[in-house]
């Protein structure tokens, strides 16, 4: 009686904790998004314009202060936060739609073929994304699209190898050799009962690395491999506000708290999503 | 046309392990076969050639003519045609036989809106109707994942799936095994009605001498994958010819004794 008492108040408290999590990073990444809808219709200043003189301190005019040529950080960072965003959902559906595809090749390939796909993603996987979208971004130019396209590159082999895995997993059910004897093909077998039931634990992660693709971005951009200014993003903010970071703090504390408010966000996120997208967790077990 | 002929059917691994060995027997439509024997016999084994479903790493060989058509050895694009169609399979347990994120409405449609080309309201009806036929007539059942009905209740939805796409043959294997026995009962009466009132062909499997003797009257005995014996359940359970058999039948009659149910 009270062991179930415990057991009961524990699943009651951690479906709290859960919700608590979900709705924090639901109000992190809902701030990010907002700041980055309103920078659409409404930005403080012109983001090119000297408004202000150099590395002002916050004021009434200047929320955040000035950066050292004059301009309106708190501008910056408002465009900041839409660069972060395009590019965390860019390379996220980009390393999705690769990762997912060619994870699902080599579940179904003959043993040969899964192996050579195996051991290539092996390889993508022991560079650093970060390394990786260096390589592609110094090949290709500096520009948001190639920012973007480089990261879900590098993304895709970590999706293709967990979608490998866990298409495997369900391909050894026996729900799948029970559609089978019904007569239903291998493609709507991959539509209806392995992409469904690789979802949970695909999304969890595709959330996770929408978090790893804004800190590559942001790393990128600090490099000086990232989108070129005046749209700059938080990662060249950071940059920028370096050399001053003693006299003028805030203009790296900014994108910093940007920063690490967006990331934490979707890994809040991402762990509230576990649940939701498994209804045999939510249910009464 | 025999409905199912199986003709010196042989199952090994990729390693040379024999798994069923020079198995052969016929099944007219509307006929029942019971398959008995222990667990690792070859039972599920043999279920799994007759619709070429055998996993990666078994090879099948000699014939199995389903409906005429050669299984062994057969293109996916061929077999897929016969699955449901001819033959439908319900297994042994009906949680992992049924997707765990799929409501059972939607698993019951799909082979009856792919076989019957139902949509729509039509697809509805026929759902609730097939759900209805398996004595799962509440409305609650439909909307339910798997993980949200009983045992018994899985095992219905499951009979539904099979049965949806009419199938001519039907290979239940081990059927009742996983469930307790008031709810076993009630499947097997389940399922006897339902091949009776279709004409069915039954291929039914277990190692349940009682359960295959209330489901057939022509069984076979196997034993590490060989056909020992074969006849009328009657005749094996008064005079078993087969030392394995007699195991068997002196096995469960000495289990009844004890439970004292005889």
């Amino acid at each position: 009686m009270s062991a179930v008492l415990i057991a009961s108040t524990d699943v009651a408290r951690a479906r709290r904790h859960r919700s608590w999590t979900l709705l924090s990073g639901l109000v992190l990444v809902g701030t990010v998004v907002l700041v980055a809808l309103i920078s659409l219709v409404w930005l403080p200043y012109a983001p090119a314009d000297t408004t202000g003189t150099r590395l002002e301190a916050p004021s009434g005019t200047h929320w955040l202060g000035t950066d050292k040529l004059g301009r309106d950080l708190a501008t910056q960072l408002m465009i900041g936060a839409r660069i972060a965003l395009v590019v965390g959902l860019g390379s996220v559906v980009i390393g999705a739609i690769l990762g997912i595809t060619i994870g699902l090749t080599a579940a179904f390939a003959a043993s040969w073929l899964d192996d050579t796909i195996s051991a290539a993603l092996d390889v993508v996987i022991a560079f650093p994304v970060l390394l990786l979208a260096m390589l592609i971004v110094a090949a290709q130019g500096a520009s948001l699209g190639s920012v973007i396209v480089a990261i879900g590159l590098a993304m895709s082999a970590v999706v293709a190898r967990l979608t490998r895995v866990l298409t495997k997993r369900v391909l050894g059910e026996q729900f799948v050799t029970a559609a089978r004897t019904s007569g239903t093909r291998w493609p709507g077998i991959v539509v209806r009962h392995i992409l469904p039931n690789i979802w949970p634990t695909l999304s969890v992660n595709l959330a996770l690395q929408f978090g790893v693709a804004v800190l590559a971005e942001a790393s990128l951009s600090y490099l000086g491999l990232g989108a070129p200014p005046p749209n700059a993003s938080w990662g060249r903010l950071l940059q920028e506000a370096q050399g001053t970071v003693i006299t003028a703090p805030v203009g790296a504390i900014a994108p910093g708290i940007a920063l690490i408010m967006l990331v934490i966000g979707v890994n809040f996120i991402a762990d509230g999503l576990r649940d939701v997208a498994d209804p045999a967790r939510k249910g009464s077990r | 046309m025999t409905l199912l002929s199986v003709t010196n059917l042989g199952v090994h691994t990729d390693a040379g392990t024999p798994l069923v060995h020079n198995l052969s027997f016929d099944l007219a439509a509307g006929e029942r076969l019971g398959l008995i024997g222990e667990s690792g016999s070859g039972k599920s084994v043999t279920s799994l050639a007759v619709t070429g479903l055998l996993g990666a790493g078994l090879v099948a060989t000699g014939s199995v003519l389903l409906d005429g058509v050669q299984v062994v050895g057969a293109a996916e694009r061929r077999l897929v045609p016969l699955r449901g169609r001819v033959a439908s399979v319900v297994f042994q347990e009906p949680l992992t036989a049924l997707d765990p994120l799929m409501r059972i409405g939607r698993q019951v449609a799909e082979p009856i809106a792919r076989h019957r080309g139902l949509r729509g309201s039509a697809l509805r009806a026929a759902v609730a109707e097939a759900l209805a036929e398996v004595s799962l007539d509440e409305a609650r059942i439909s909307r339910a994942f798997p993980h949200e009905i009983s045992g018994g209740q899985r095992q219905r939805a499951a009979i539904a799936i099979a049965l949806g796409s009419r199938p001519r043959l039907l290979i239940a294997d081990e059927p009742t095994t996983a469930l307790d026995v008031t709810v076993q009962a009630q499947i097997l009466r389940l399922l006897d009605e339902l091949v009776d009132a279709r004409g069915m062909a039954l291929l039914f499997i277990s190692h349940d001498l009682a359960v295959v003797s209330a489901m057939t009257r022509d069984v076979i005995v196997m034993s590490s994958g060989v056909a020992v014996e074969r006849g009328t359940i009657d005749r094996v359970l008064s005079a078993p010819e087969h030392p394995y058999t007699a195991q068997l039948v002196q096995s469960a009659r000495g289990l009844d004794d004890m439970l004292g149910t005889r």
